[in-house]
């Protein structure tokens, strides 16, 4: 098995051992995106305006409470430094950590969302889109919170500072995916907005597993 | 660039800064006085905006300012982490918050000319988006700095992020070109030359100049700041703590 399949595996494992963590976040998906039926109304009009925004926010909310602890648990028991005096990329292992955390994260979140946005009085054309959208873009939030996760690596306070920095890198992705769903509603067509997303994928793609692994260097010095 | 090696010597520094900072100083008022002469007392009024383009007078500069700014941040975590030139953290440190300051300015003024020009303090169009957005990654670097007890950590994770977020800088740019938006598009640096009135156009390159001084003459004396903070910190190390 290649290094990068393993690498996934091991993790996929050990998130399978603690089924709880990624149970805790799809549920805070659910119970955040519920919320705000319940504070702004039943008006379905409204509702089904701010359902991609309201969705897409508390997809991004949720992958934000499972990235803190991405690197804390090797970087503890010492794997890190493993994965530091190993011979091959750390990059790869960089890569392979993100994907873990989309896989556990980012696609459950996508393939939830279309339920949620019934609930919500979004379309048919809608849901699609707005899947479609969480697909594409969901790797891009897990490789940016990769990196924010890997830059406060050992902080103290990290988590609220772990939102401050990815957050506003994390904003074009958002804007499009919401912007995607609004041009796919009102006929105009989502795909600009989904060549734009895919292409933002692809650059966080080759340029966050270098600065990843920059910053796994600093913190295992 | 040898003088980059030249400057690396922190003393050297200091005595770089000692014979600089005076004149420079005093060349920083008086552009400072001269260019806001020419902008809220000389330069005429605009025929549909009136007295309020004065703004701009400010708004600009600092705008242009702190995208130069953001620039070398990224450009001196570069050098810390590609050259581990020794002075790099410690001018980021020095010049991230005058940046922030200077960003802030840019969206506080932009927002008081917004009132009446536009009707409204803020609007969410691509310019004033990704403004917003530097000045949160000029408040994430700062942050990120002093997040560790660690000084070196500290600073070379923010340097990787100062190099990510640069991405911002042609958005930031070109957001008037490629998007719909409320904001004035590019007036000055375009491919056919300026297209404001020299009248106009004067006074506002004046008072760039004028800020370009201040930032200069901030970032200086704030690094000179750094340096002695930084020798306060060894000096009161335990003697076992310190390292070369």
């Amino acid at each position: 098995m290649s290094v990068f399949a393993a690498l996934i595996a091991r993790d996929l494992l050990m998130m399978r051992r603690r089924p709880g963590d990624v149970g805790v976040v799809l549920a805070f998906f659910v119970m955040a995106t519920l919320l705000f039926p319940l504070g702004i109304g039943p008006e379905t009009n409204l509702l089904a305006r701010i359902a991609a925004g309201v969705l897409w926010c508390a997809a991004l909310f949720a992958a934000l409470l499972s990235l803190e602890r991405l690197f804390v648990t090797d970087y503890d028991d010492g794997t890190l430094d493993l994965l530091l005096l190993a011979p091959g990329p750390l990059e790869l292992a960089a890569l392979a950590k993100c994907t873990a955390h989309w896989i556990v994260t980012g696609l459950p979140l996508s393939l939830l969302a279309p339920l949620l946005g019934v609930s919500f009085g979004l379309d048919g054309t809608g849901l699609v889109v707005l899947t479609f959208t969480l697909l594409v873009g969901s790797p891009t939030l897990s490789l940016i919170g990769g990196l924010g996760a890997a830059l406060t690596l050992g902080a103290p306070r990290g988590g609220a500072l772990l939102a401050l920095l990815v957050l506003p890198l994390c904003v074009p992705t958002l804007i499009f995916g919401t912007g995607a769903v609004e041009a796919a509603v009102s006929g105009e067509g989502a795909s600009t907005h989904l060549a734009i997303l895919a292409a933002l994928a692809l650059l966080a793609l080759a340029t966050t597993p270098w600065a990843i692994a920059a910053a796994l260097r600093q913190a295992g010095e | 660039m040898a003088s980059l090696h030249f400057l690396a010597n922190p003393a050297r520094f200091r005595r770089f800064t000692a014979s600089v900072l005076p004149l420079l100083s005093v060349v920083t008022v008086l552009a400072l006085a001269c260019g806001l002469y020419l902008a809220l007392i000389e330069s005429p009024p605009d025929y549909q905006q009136g007295e309020t383009v004065r703004i701009m007078f400010v708004h600009v500069p600092s705008a242009w300012l702190s995208m130069l700014g953001y620039g070398l941040l990224a450009a001196l975590g570069a050098a810390l982490l590609v050259w581990r030139h020794p002075l790099a953290a410690l001018m980021a440190r020095a010049s991230a918050p005058v940046g922030a300051c200077f960003a802030l300015v840019c969206l506080v003024s932009g927002s008081l000319w917004g009132r009446p020009m536009w009707g409204a303090w803020w609007v969410w169009d691509a310019r004033l988006t990704s403004m917003l957005l530097l000045f949160l990654l000029y408040l994430g670097h700062i942050a990120l700095t002093h997040a560790y007890d660690e000084r070196e950590r500290g600073d070379r994770a923010a340097a990787i992020l100062a190099l990510v977020g640069v991405i911002n800088l042609p958005v930031i740019k070109f957001s008037v070109d490629w998007w719909n938006t409320l904001h004035q598009p590019a007036s000055v640096a375009r491919l056919g030359g300026p297209s404001i009135h020299p009248a106009i156009l004067i006074p506002l390159l004046v008072m760039a100049v004028a800020m370009l001084l201040l930032y200069v003459t901030l970032v200086l004396v704030r690094t000179d700041t750094e340096i002695d903070r930084r020798r306060l910190e060894i000096a009161t190390l335990e003697p076992d703590e310190r390292t070369a």
